[in-house]
């Protein structure tokens, strides 16, 4: 079985590291991506992958404070996809 | 009590594994999938269930293994990742569903076999 001081120490480590590596590949299809759907994609599942991270974060340096922030960048990243879905669907932000 | 700790401790690693396993199986279909539709489809799902099976873990081993002290900002993160869980629960498919239909409206054309890579 496992210690919890390895846990600690090593398995929150390589889980930052890999959800970090995937941030980096997803930034590859944003920077490449043909048209802005790809993009816009992209850049909602680095979001989506960043919330995952701060809660990684937070274990790993035993600060409590990274679990506010991931709230908060849960709520800013759902309602950016929204508007910007809105925007592209409409051409324009204010409905009447 | 330390094999119990020991076999709660597994469990943890194992529900992060899977966690990550799936959040690479997404990236790895955004990366290959030839069109925005498919793309799409690839990270809509497998982000929504890795994100879930991270959180879920990291909820066992601080109900169940940390010691969390007298600290009532502590005290309350169980209570922080269950609202995130049904945050991300609620809010991924409506966003995927949001770019689609933006998508389709303006006339994104999907990819059919024979056609190169969009």
């Amino acid at each position: 079985m496992i210690e919890t001081s390895f846990f600690q120490e090593y398995v929150l480590l390589l889980t930052g590291v890999l959800i970090a590596l995937t941030i980096l590949v997803a930034t590859y299809r944003a920077g490449i991506g043909p048209g802005v759907f790809n993009r816009v994609v992209a850049v909602n599942v680095i979001g989506t992958k960043t919330v995952v991270l701060l809660v990684v974060i937070g274990y790993f340096f035993e600060r409590p404070y990274f679990f506010d922030l991931s709230l908060l960048y849960a709520l800013l990243n759902f309602i950016g996809t929204l508007i910007f879905a809105k925007y592209l669907e409409r051409g324009e932000i204010w409905s009447r | 009590m330390v094999e119990i700790i020991g076999i709660l401790v597994a469990i943890v690693t194992i529900f992060i594994a899977l966690g990550v396993f799936f959040m690479i199986t997404g990236v790895i279909g955004l990366i290959r999938f030839p069109d925005f539709y498919t793309r799409l489809h690839a990270t809509g799902k497998c982000d929504t269930l890795g994100e879930i099976l991270i959180i879920a873990g990291l909820l066992i081993y601080h109900v169940f293994i940390y010691s969390p002290g007298a600290d009532i900002t502590v005290q309350l993160v169980p209570v922080k990742l269950l609202f995130l869980i049904i945050f991300i629960l609620l809010t991924n498919p409506v966003g995927t569903h949001a770019l689609m239909k933006a998508g389709y409206t303006t006339g994104v054309k999907p990819w059919k076999v024979g056609n190169e890579r969009m």
